[in-house]
């Protein structure tokens, strides 16, 4: 059957834009609704105080523009977000996008380190029988463990010995990012059959050239695939790293600093940068997964 | 320089031996002691550090030291551990991992969800969803009622996804043959992708086992009443009392491990037909 013969409505409704943009919109209709449900006793509380009767018009309008509310509507955050990144000078210690940008170096230094970390841990382990039998069970074990709940400390002692700064953070989103790569990676580097591996051994190719131009490419793919996984985790880290420091700057101290001051919107506007930067960096993983996959002759 | 010298000495030889028994056979002690030959040889070292170089507690006590704190301290540790996981983390668990999978059963009925859905679902499950934690904590107060609401939150994406990736995990075969059975939609659901999606089912309630610890333990930092996991850590690393807060990891990568391998553990029973279980 061609295209054109099934009929418009239901191609619409056999895509995914549509669906995906109801979904959202009904989001965005709850959030509002919650807003006014969330927000009214405050609002009731406060004209029973000046003793003026609300009309339900009037009742909504309020619960959706308090100073603080106990949830913010949409177009609140979106006001803070457009007032606290373009309308502010990038230099000053409200801009938002100085708070990213510490955050984002952060995320991204502890990504670099804990990657390429991962990646050798992973070719160590797929060529040492001793590593693979003694340190890979612990790898797998240490996913079980809460890792986020070492940050303080972590933050305290490198503090103590005079690293502070980005290093700290770093190293917490190296931690996050390490696990995935590394299990990732093995399974990719394991990935090539019995049968590719006896064909390079007709080659009478050295252990070396079977990693280079076997093991490695086939790996590509799983690579990508925990990398994305471990962007993601190096941005929790990185902002988790952040809250024991005592709220200097960063997303994670916006969202400490506005919860100790019970400024809510200034919260969800750092949650929504967040979410911003963690698709943008999944994102990024992404284009270069294609363009990579593209260069290797793309399957 | 000797006492340098002595430590690799110490790792060389344990190396040494960890890869003889690694080399020799394949039977069931060279499987589970080369890691725990590696783990002790790991805390070796570490005490050994810690002691020549005279290393101060409050950076990096021994293990010695940590594990008198893990005896001293058991009734306090014990207080924690059932504020933070029976309480927080346990009840958010079970019922974000509960709902999500009555939704998933939902979206499979309606194709219309499951498309606009997921991509969604798969989108925040990549968010830093904990950052909703201070938002909770103003919410839901400060005990443990916040913090399973946040567990509430990491846990359900996850489990949507797995749930609904499983429940399209029949092939037209085996749908096909239930039809000819004459078996209704619930029948089918029951006996056939129910059972079937259980591999992708516990693979979404073992990812949300630490996501739960993790986040009980991290909204415990925005607030907390003076007991639980994640707040003794952060007012011990504050008056630099390192022992504890070591002691206190200990509980949580046990409490963790635990609550993962019981999960795993119930796996193996439930999905002993799939081809990773059988032997």
């Amino acid at each position: 059957m061609s295209d054109a013969a099934v009929p418009l409505r239901s191609r619409i409704w056999a895509g995914q834009v549509i669906p995906v943009v109801v979904v959202v919109a009904a989001i965005i209709a709850i959030w509002y609704a919650g807003a006014v449900w969330l927000n009214a006793p405050w609002a009731l509380d406060q004209a029973g105080r000046d003793e003026v009767e609300l009309s339900a018009t009037e009742l909504v309008a309020d619960t959706w523009s308090q100073e603080r509310p106990v949830l913010p509507a949409p177009h609140q955050v979106v006001q803070d977000l457009w007032k606290s990144t373009i309308g502010t000078r990038i230099t000053s210690k409200r801009s938002l996008f100085r708070h990213a940008w510490i955050t984002l170096s952060a995320t991204l230094a502890g990504f670099a380190l804990g990657s390429g970390l991962g990646i050798l841990l992973a070719v160590g382990i797929v060529h040492d029988r001793t590593m693979n039998a003694s340190v890979m069970p612990w790898v797998i074990a240490s996913q079980t463990i809460p890792i986020l709940a070492i940050a303080p400390m972590i933050i305290v002692v490198l503090n103590s010995i005079g690293i502070s700064g980005l290093l700290p953070k770093a190293i917490i989103s190296m931690y996050l990012s390490f696990f995935p790569v590394v299990v990732g990676m093995v399974k990719g580097l394991r990935s090539p059959n019995k049968m590719l591996l006896d064909q390079m051994h007709t080659w009478n190719a050295s252990r070396s050239q079977t990693f280079w131009r076997l093991r490695l490419p086939s790996a590509v793919p799983y690579l990508f695939t925990s990398l994305k996984i471990g962007v993601a985790a190096s941005l929790v880290g990185a902002i988790i790293g952040e809250l024991p420091t005592g709220a200097v700057a960063g997303l994670g101290a916006r969202m400490l600093s506005g919860s100790y001051y019970g400024q809510t919107v200034q919260i969800w506007s750092a949650l929504v940068m967040a979410a911003i930067l963690a698709a943008a960096l999944v994102a990024l993983v992404g284009v270069a997964e294609r363009a990579t996959l593209r260069v290797m002759g793309g399957r | 320089m000797v006492q340098l010298i002595g430590i690799a000495a110490v790792w060389l030889v344990a190396w040494k031996v960890n890869a003889w028994v690694s080399a020799s056979g394949n039977s069931r002690i060279s499987r589970w002691l080369p890691p725990v030959l590696f783990g002790v040889t790991v805390l070796v070292v570490w005490e050994l550090a810690v002691r020549v170089y005279d290393i101060s507690p409050v950076l990096l006590p021994a293990p010695s030291a940590i594990r008198v704190a893990l005896v001293e301290n058991t009734a306090v540790l014990w207080e924690d551990v059932v504020q933070t996981f029976f309480r927080g983390a346990l009840s958010g668990y079970a019922i974000g991992c509960g709902s999500a999978f009555l939704v998933g059963i939902l979206v499979d009925r309606v194709p219309f969800l499951k498309r606009g859905l997921l991509p969604v679902g798969n989108f925040v499950a990549a968010l830093p969803i904990i950052g909703m934690a201070p938002i909770m904590v103003m919410w839901f107060g400060f005990d443990w009622q916040s913090k399973a609401a946040i567990v509430v939150l990491m846990c359900f994406f996850p489990m949507l996804v797995n749930t609904v990736q499983g429940l399209a995990a029949t092939d037209h075969m085996q749908r096909d043959l239930m039809r000819t059975y004459a078996s209704g939609y619930w029948q089918t659901l029951v006996k056939l992708r129910l059972p079937a999606a259980m591999p992708f089912v516990f693979n979404g309630l073992k990812i949300c086992t630490t996501l739960a610890l993790i986040g009980a333990i991290v909204a415990e930092f925005f607030g907390s009443p003076t007991k639980g996991m994640g707040f003794r850590i952060s007012t011990e690393v504050g008056r630099l009392a390192l022992d504890m807060v070591w002691a206190e990891i200990t509980v949580a990568a046990l409490v963790g491990s635990g609550f993962y391998g019981l999960v795993a553990l119930l796996e193996k029973r439930v999905t002993f037909w799939h081809p990773s279980h059988r032997h």
